[in-house]
Parts: structure tokens; C-alpha cells; sequence
């Protein structure tokens, strides 16, 4: 039984990927610059918002939010969630040939464990077919 | 043995991301399963789909669960590096969220999902390494 998906739900993935570790890195960023927060001055977390590193790391985030949310209609959240692993991926790519960082063989084999076990969702069907499913889809 | 206030404040604040995450996903989760967007967008266009999903109830409080995550993780980040919480954080949600969906949402999470929870978690913790 074939279970691919067509090409602009692939792409929808791709986004969330992406938007998840750009977003993430960008917060870090803005976070150094901010400094420790301590737990009895939480509200210098809204003063972070002016931050332009951590403006623009919201602004991707909601933008990787709306994406998450469109696949999250047609597919299973066990299916979508190691979309987003493969962020992490992204990040020490990023790292390696932007930042030029050095990544150690324990980084490369945890990228490695990390494209494998992604492997083993995107070859299975995106979304479990509940009895209501199927009756809907018959009538 | 005494544990120091960054280490307490650190792990503190990745376990209420995790928790507020998983919580936060679920709820996403529930609420855009059962909306047939493409059908709500054939009928009343992009902005009755929008309107469609901004109003679930289960969504608002997906939202609220992802902001107070959001927040936990900013104050994690504060005192901590990203390279650590980012990747602790990821691994330990992607466990909680397959264990949540099978339990909340009834998906089939077989083998080879599981398997799959396994490695990312596993990959995520040797990149914080």
C-alpha cells in the first residue's frame, strides 16, 4: 500500500522543519544578549519582546505555528513531531558550514539516529484511520 | 548534596516546557483533526477556514499551554545555553507527545513510531553533547 504524500504536503513539512530551528536559533541570540532572567523578575521576559533578534524569532515561530497547524489537519502528530527533529539537524548544519563550529563524531551520530528514525515515519501512513474516519469516507 | 540555583532554575524550567508542550500539542492536535479544512475553505474561502480555527475552544487552550511553554523556555534560555536546551527539551517532548497521542488521541503509535521517538530522542541527546 502506497502511503506518499503529494508534493506541496512535503513542502508544508519542509516549513515546519525550517521554521522550528531558525525560530529557535533566533531566540537564543536575542535571549544572550538579554541576559539571566531571574524567577522573581519575570516581567523582563515581555521586556525581551522588543529585542529585534527575539521579535524575529516570533515572527518565524508563528509562521512555523501556521504550518504545523495545517499538517497537524491531515496528519498524525506521531507523524509530524520528527518533521521538526529534523530542525536540530538543520541547527549543526548551520553551525558547521555558516558559523564554520566544529562538530564532534558523538554530533554526527546523533544526526545520524536522528534522519534514521524520521526514515521510519515518512515511509508509514501519515494519519491513523479511525472507524469514524472510514465510515465518514464511505458515506 | 546541595544542587545549585542555575542547575534547579535550568531543569526546572525545561520540565515545564515539556510538560506545557506536550499539553499544548495534544490540544492543537485534537482541534485540527476534526476540521476538514480543505472542505471549510471550498465553501467560505482562506478566511472562513481561519475563522473556523481560531474560534475551537481546544485551540485557545493548545495556544495558552505554547505561550506558557514559550515563556519557560525564554527563561530557560536566560540562564542557560541553547545548545543544551533546545535539544533536552525536544528530546523529552518527543517521548511525552507519542505517549500522550496514543493515550488522549488514540493514534496508532506502532513500532516504528516508537522506534522513530526512540532514535530522535536518542540523536538529540548526542548533538547536545
Amino acid at each position: 500500500m502506497s502511503h506518499r504524500l503529494p508534493a506541496s504536503r512535503y513542502l508544508l513539512l519542509f516549513c515546519v522543519m525550517l521554521g522550528a530551528a531558525v525560530g529557535d536559533a533566533l531566540l537564543g541570540r536575542g535571549m544572550h544578549d538579554i541576559g539571566p532572567v531571574s524567577i522573581h523578575h519575570l516581567s523582563s521576559l515581555f521586556y525581551a519582546l522588543g529585542n529585534p533578534w527575539v521579535f524575529s524569532g516570533i515572527v518565524v515561530l508563528i509562521g512555523f505555528m501556521a504550518s504545523y497547524m495545517t499538517a497537524l489537519s491531515w496528519a498524525d502528530l506521531t507523524f509530524v513531531l520528527p518533521a521538526t527533529a529534523l530542525g536540530n539537524v538543520v541547527t549543526v548544519f548551520i553551525g558547521k558550514f555558516w558559523l564554520h563550529e566544529n562538530i564532534s563524531p558523538m554530533r554526527w551520530l546523533g544526526i545520524c539516529l536522528i534522519v534514521i528514525g524520521v526514515g521510519f515515519v515518512a515511509n508509514g501512513p501519515s494519519r491513523t484511520e479511525h472507524v469514524i474516519d472510514l465510515e465518514e469516507k464511505v458515506a | 548534596m546541595v544542587i545549585p540555583y542555575s542547575t534547579l532554575h535550568t531543569w526546572t524550567t525545561i520540565a515545564a516546557v515539556v510538560v506545557t508542550a506536550t499539553a499544548g500539542d495534544i490540544s492543537i492536535a485534537r482541534s485540527m483533526r476534526s476540521l476538514d479544512l480543505d472542505a471549510i475553505r471550498a465553501k467560505s474561502g482562506l478566511g472562513g477556514a481561519i475563522l473556523a480555527v481560531v474560534t475551537k475552544p481546544t485551540l485557545i487552550f493548545g495556544i495558552f499551554c505554547m505561550a506558557l511553554s514559550f515563556f519557560s523556555l525564554l527563561s530557560s534560555l536566560s540562564g542557560a545555553d541553547l545548545s543544551l536546551v533546545a535539544p533536552a527539551t525536544a528530546s523529552l517532548t518527543s517521548v511525552t507527545t507519542a505517549l500522550a497521542a496514543k493515550v488522549f488521541l488514540k493514534e496508532n503509535v506502532d513500532r516504528r513510531r516508537w522506534l522513530a521517538a526512540v532514535f530522535v530522542c536518542a540523536g538529540v541527546a548526542l548533538l547536545a553533547r
